[in-house]
C-alpha cells in the first residue's frame, strides 16, 4: 500500500439479507485529507462504513486500512468512528462518557485527562463536562458523539454524517475542525447525503445503489461534468450511469 | 499502547492476551454503576422491591412457621427476577442505541464488557439480597436454623445468576419490550417448576425432569436444605455448583451472541 493513501478497497462485496448493498466497490481514500462520502440516503454509505471500521462482514473482495486489513484488532485504537445515531451514554456526564471510552481506547491514566480537555476545546464543549448527556440539544449532541471519535487522537476518522441536521454555524464550524486535523496529519472519511457538502472536501466519493459513479476532487468532477455545481454533477454522472445501463 | 511488529500475525495476539483485561472490565463496571447513580429511581426500587416483597409475603402467609419455610426461597427468587429484568432491558439498550457497536469496533474484548456487567450488577446483588436479609431476620422476625452465611452466599449468586440468563435472553429481543418481555418467557415457567409452588417430588415424571434442566430449580433446592437445618451439606455442594455451571454457560451465550461482525 502506498503511503500516501490511507484506504485502498478492491472489489468489495457486502450483502445483508440477501441483498447486495455494496456492489463490487474499487476505490483509495487519501490521506491527510478530507474524503466526501456523497449519495442519498440507503446508498450503501453507512455500510461502507461499518465494513471499513471492521463491523460488518465482508462477502467478498478486501479493504486495508493503514496497511491492515480491515476488522484487524491492531487498527481498533487507531480509527476514530462515529455512527450515525450518536453512540453515546445518555445517562452518563459528557466527561464520564469521554472517561469510559478513552479508557476502552487504552488511554493511559496520565494521558487521559489531557486528552479530554483538548477535545472538549476542540469541539467547543467547554462547560458542559458534568451536563448528562441527556440533556444536550441536537448539535450538543452531535458534538458529544465526535468526541468520542476524536478522543484518542486517531489516524482515520469514519465519520457518519456527523453534521447532518445542524445549523449552519456550527456545520461551517466542524468542517474548520475536520480540515484542521487533515492538516495535522488524520485523514477523514465522511459521509453525507447533503450535496452542498461536497464542495468543502478535498476529495469526494459519489455513490448511488451501492456503486461509485464517480471519484476525485471536486475540480475534477466538475471538469468532467461540466456542471455549474456538485449536485448536477452528480445528476449528470447519475443520468450517465442510467443510460448505459441494459 | 506497546507498538506492535508489523510481522506479528494479528490472530496470535488476541490468543497470547489475556481473555479478561481488568482496567477495561473496572472501567465497565464503573461506568455501569455511574449510569445507575444518575438514576436514583431505579436503584431505589432495585434495592426496596424485593424487601417490600418479603413485608408483603410475611403478611400473606400471617404464620411464623410457614414464614421460616418459604422467606429463605423468596430470598433467592427475588433478586433472581430482577436483575434478570433489569440486564435484559440494559444490554438490549446497549445493542439498540449503537454505543455495543461503537464498542465493538474500539479494542474492548467481549469478556472485558460481560465480566464488567457482571462486576457491576453482582455488587448491586449484593446490596439489595443484604438489605432483604437484614430486614427479613430483624423486623419481619425469620428465623434460620444455622448460620446466615450460606443464605447470603446463595442468595447473591441467585442473583447473578439471573443477572447472566438476562443477558443472554437480550440477545433474542430486538426492542425494549421484547426484552421486558422475555422476563415472562425464560423466568415465569422455572418460578411454578422450581418447587416453590408443588414440591418437585411430587411432580409427574416428564414435569420432574423439565425442572431438573432449569436453574432456578437449584436456587430453590439450595435454600431448601439451608432453611430445613443443613447449614452446609453436600447436596447444598452439589447446587452451588449447577448454579455456576448455569452462570459460566449463560456468559459464555450471551458472548456468543455479542457479535463483533454482523451480517
Amino acid at each position: 500500500m502506498s503511503p500516501e493513501r490511507a484506504v485502498e478497497a478492491s472489489g468489495l462485496v457486502v450483502r445483508r439479507q440477501g441483498n447486495v448493498i455494496l456492489d463490487d466497490l474499487t476505490f483509495t481514500v487519501p490521506r491527510g485529507q478530507v474524503t466526501g462520502l456523497l449519495g442519498p440516503s440507503g446508498c450503501g454509505k453507512t455500510t461502507l462504513m461499518r465494513t471499513l471500521v471492521g463491523v460488518q462482514v465482508i462477502e467478498a473482495g478486501q479493504a486495508e486500512l493503514l496497511g491492515l486489513p480491515a476488522g484487524d484488532p491492531r487498527l481498533r485504537a487507531r480509527i476514530g468512528y462515529a455512527t450515525q445515531d450518536h453512540a453515546v451514554y445518555s445517562d452518563l456526564t459528557l466527561t464520564e462518557n469521554l472517561r469510559y471510552f478513552g479508557t476502552v481506547l487504552g488511554l493511559p491514566r496520565s494521558r487521559l485527562a489531557d486528552a479530554i480537555a483538548r477535545t472538549v476545546a476542540t469541539l467547543d464543549l467547554g462547560g458542559l463536562e458534568d451536563r448528562l448527556v441527556s440533556t444536550f440539544s441536537g448539535g450538543q449532541l452531535a458534538r458529544a458523539d465526535l468526541a468520542v471519535a476524536l478522543l484518542a487522537g486517531p489516524d482515520l476518522l469514519v465519520l457518519d454524517e456527523p453534521t447532518v441536521g445542524l445549523d449552519p454555524v456550527l456545520r461551517r464550524d466542524l468542517w474548520a475542525v475536520f480540515h484542521r486535523l487533515a492538516a495535522g496529519g488524520a485523514t477523514l472519511l465522511v459521509s453525507s447525503h447533503v450535496m452542498d457538502e461536497a464542495a468543502r472536501c478535498d476529495h469526494l466519493l459519489f455513490m448511488r445503489e451501492g456503486r461509485f459513479l464517480a471519484a476525485g476532487s471536486p475540480g475534477e468532477l466538475l471538469a468532467e461534468t461540466g456542471a455549474a455545481d456538485l449536485e448536477s454533477a452528480f445528476l449528470t454522472l447519475a443520468s450517465r450511469r442510467q443510460a448505459v445501463r441494459p | 499502547m506497546t507498538a506492535v511488529t508489523g510481522g506479528a500475525p494479528a490472530r496470535a495476539r488476541i490468543f497470547l492476551s489475556p481473555p479478561v483485561r481488568w482496567r477495561l472490565t473496572w472501567a465497565t463496571a464503573r461506568r455501569v454503576l455511574s449510569q445507575l447513580r444518575h438514576d436514583p429511581r431505579t436503584v431505589v426500587m432495585l434495592i426496596a422491591v424485593p424487601s417490600l416483597l418479603m413485608v408483603l409475603l410475611r403478611y400473606v402467609l400471617d404464620n411464623p412457621l410457614a414464614l421460616n419455610r418459604f422467606a429463605p426461597e423468596f430470598i433467592g427468587v427475588f433478586p433472581f427476577i430482577i436483575m434478570f429484568i433489569i440486564t435484559a432491558v440494559t444490554t438490549q439498550r446497549e445493542r439498540a442505541r449503537g454505543t455495543l457497536e461503537r464498542l465493538m469496533a474500539m479494542p474492548l474484548g467481549k469478556l472485558d464488557l460481560l465480566a464488567g456487567y457482571a462486576i457491576a450488577f453482582g455488587l448491586v446483588a449484593c446490596v439489595q439480597v443484604g438489605v432483604v436479609t437484614g430486614i427479613s431476620l430483624t423486623w419481619l422476625g425469620v428465623e434460620l436454623p444455622g448460620s446466615v452465611v450460606p443464605l447470603l452466599v446463595i442468595a447473591v449468586l441467585d442473583a447473578v445468576l439471573g443477572m447472566s440468563l438476562g443477558l443472554f435472553a437480550s440477545a433474542f429481543a430486538r426492542t425494549e419490550f421484547q426484552a421486558v418481555q422475555t422476563m415472562p418467557a425464560f423466568v415465569l415457567p422455572q418460578t411454578l417448576l422450581c418447587g416453590i409452588v408443588v414440591a418437585r417430588d411430587q411432580m409427574s415424571d416428564v414435569l420432574r425432569w423439565l425442572s431438573d434442566a432449569l436453574p432456578m430449580s437449584y436456587a430453590v433446592d439450595a435454600m431448601q436444605q439451608i432453611s430445613a437445618g443443613a447449614s452446609w451439606s453436600g447436596q447444598v455442594t452439589r447446587d452451588v455448583g449447577v448454579i455456576l455451571g448455569f452462570i459460566f454457560a449463560a456468559l459464555a451465550g450471551g458472548a456468543l451472541t455479542l457479535r463483533r461482525r454482523t451480517r
